[in-house]
């Protein structure tokens, strides 16, 4: 059974189509990466398979479960997760709580209202693991506001890993960072547990090439081809619509 | 800024500050005993302007409709108190908490997927339709002239509502404890951490797993059932409702004295309307025409200089002094 698996998934704006029949599968454990040029429809893609975004037609199955028409909430609980393209974190709240919000969710304690949620030690010391094992630890009080872009985009990725997804969902987690610490955030990536299967979204090709065992390329919201990195690098048609473009 | 007044980082424990206003109340209590009914008035708008800073300070419900579950609350004590025979304070207190509960229920579920403009008008448009039942339903509500002869019994049992005023500054400031106590274990729990985080960022907070809508209407009828115990207590105290409990002025009027006191820092709701009702109180008599004045330019430099309200000013007072 795949992990996560989309069916004909048709998204369009009036006119426009942003995501055209993609029929897409996603293996447990898979590093699987999703590139294209710039309005290929990738963080459309991505929001659909979150439910942020309706499809116009198509199917979304999680697990073999067809989760197109339930709620956002329900699918993260089911094990799917995701990292923001722009930064989406909570900026006035240090890292922490950041990271901590997440636990909560997931062990379902977060609709506790009598016990402080600082003595809730369970969730902390999770959290603090947690940013420790992302070399966060001396961060941890301080405001996200106040971090590092760089680091903002490891706090990104340890929210996620608080959910402990089946299904990580990575738009561009090295966007906006400059190439000496989007090493660090790779380095963070590579050493994500194996079961959890990936894909990722992402610009930086030197990334791709290094983190994947496959890759899908998409084009005005058409899968152009799929295959091992290999075959992706020796593609014509790839070469033509992306890499000459990006190589010129 | 660090200090954490929620979430996982922050202590608990119960500072020595926070036992100030109990202190102040107690001394007041001795030492002003002509403006006890004052600081009745004074206490119920804390615990009304508690329980909007649970929704728009922490989980960022921006609302001008507060006043139709305060207003409900008051109607509900008012008519069990003047149509049944059940005078007992915490009968009626009880029945007006479960009654703007009701309100908050039905009407958060109704309105809570809205954001911004639109939720404001909703909310405005929910205390106005409430007006104007009060004002058609004389029958119940006594329209335009208020509902008088509200009887209110001793307090359990015990403590009859005296001429001075005594008895009713003892039970709300009682009620008001009570208040606060839960309100700060919500502010402090998982629950007020996540309205935080709902308040941040609800996107993200989708994506984390949280069912959004669901938490806000659940916080939102908590937050009715506190502000029309308060309505229920303002009722008790003067054994009389007039229309001016509902509809923009009141939710206008709650709105100021928490903007002015500091949107979601608990004790914001404290200060906001001691100065207001005390500025109302004493500017009114000198200046019955523009007292208003008074309150509009305080207002205006609170929010163009201080945003966090007079309780933001003394904390970056206390801080510089801290740093020298």
């Amino acid at each position: 059974m795949h992990s996560l698996e989309t069916r004909k998934l048709c998204k369009t704006f009036g006119a426009l189509t942003v995501a055209d029949h993609i029929d897409f599968r996603l293996e447990p454990g898979a590093r699987h990466a999703l590139i294209g040029p710039n309005g290929a429809g990738k963080t459309t893609f991505v929001n659909m398979l979150m439910g942020a975004l309706a499809p116009s037609s198509g199917e979304i199955l999680l697990g073999g479960e067809d989760v197109t028409r339930i709620a956002q909430s329900s699918r993260v609980r089911r094990g799917l997760a995701r990292t923001f393209q722009v930064t989406s974190l909570f900026r006035n709240l240090p890292v922490l709580d950041n990271v901590a919000l997440g636990i909560a969710e997931r062990l379902g304690v977060a609709t506790r209202m009598w016990r402080a949620a600082s003595a809730h030690r369970e969730i902390i010391e999770e959290a603090r693991e947690l940013l420790a094992g992302l070399e966060l630890s001396a961060e941890a009080a301080t405001r996200v506001a106040d971090l590092a872009y760089g680091k903002q985009r490891l706090v990104e990725i340890a929210i996620a890993l608080g959910l402990r997804p089946k299904v990580l969902l990575l738009d561009e987690p090295a966007a906006g960072v400059p190439s000496h610490e989007s090493r660090k955030i790779l380095a963070s990536l590579e050493k994500l547990p194996a079961d959890i299967a990936i894909l990722i979204i992402e610009h930086d090709m030197d990334l791709v090439f290094r983190f994947a065992q496959r890759i899908t390329v998409l084009v005005q919201g058409v899968v152009l081809v799929e295959g091992t990195p290999e075959e992706i690098a020796r593609d014509k048609r790839v070469h033509d619509v992306y890499l000459g473009e990006a190589h010129a | 800024m660090n200090t954490q007044f929620s979430g996982y980082s922050a202590n608990p424990r119960i500072r020595w500050t926070e036992w100030l206003p109990w202190l102040a109340a107690i001394a007041f209590f001795f030492l002003m005993p002509g403006y006890l009914s004052l600081g009745a008035r004074i206490l119920i708008f804390i615990l009304f302007a508690l329980s909007l800073d649970l929704i728009l300070g922490y989980a960022g419900i921006v609302t001008l409709g507060h006043s139709a579950f305060f207003g409900l609350g008051a109607y509900t004590a008012g008519a069990l108190g003047a149509h049944t025979a059940l005078s007992d304070p915490f009968v009626q207190l009880a029945g007006a908490g479960a009654l703007s509960a009701l309100l908050g229920l039905a009407t958060g579920a109704l309105i809570l997927r809205t954001r911004a403009l639109t939720l404001l008008m909703l909310t405005l448009a929910i205390t106005a339709i409430l007006l104007e039942i009060a004002n058609k339903w004389t029958s119940m509500t006594g329209g335009a002239d208020g509902l008088s002869g509200v009887k209110v019994g001793e307090v359990l049992g015990l403590f009859r509502f005296d001429l001075y005023g005594k008895t009713a500054f003892l039970y709300c400031l009682a009620m008001l404890f009570i208040g606060w106590w839960v309100v700060r274990r919500i502010v402090y729990s998982p629950y007020g951490a996540m309205l935080t985080g709902i308040r941040e960022n609800a996107a993200r907070m989708h994506a984390i797993g949280a069912p959004v809508y669901w938490r806000l209407v659940l916080i939102y009828t908590l937050s009715a059932a506190m502000a029309g115990m308060a309505g229920a207590l303002l009722t008790q105290v003067n054994q009389f409702v007039g229309l001016n409990v509902l509809g923009l002025e009141p939710s206008g009027d709650i709105l100021v004295m928490l903007i002015l006191g500091g949107v979601g820092r608990m004790y914001g709701a404290f200060i906001g309307p001691v100065v207001y009702l005390v500025a109302q109180d004493y500017l009114a008599k000198q200046y019955p025409e523009y007292w208003y004045l008074g309150i509009g330019a305080l207002l205006i430099v609170v929010v163009l200089f201080a945003r966090g309200g007079i309780l933001g000013i003394l904390d970056a007072l206390l801080r510089n002094k801290k740093a020298v």
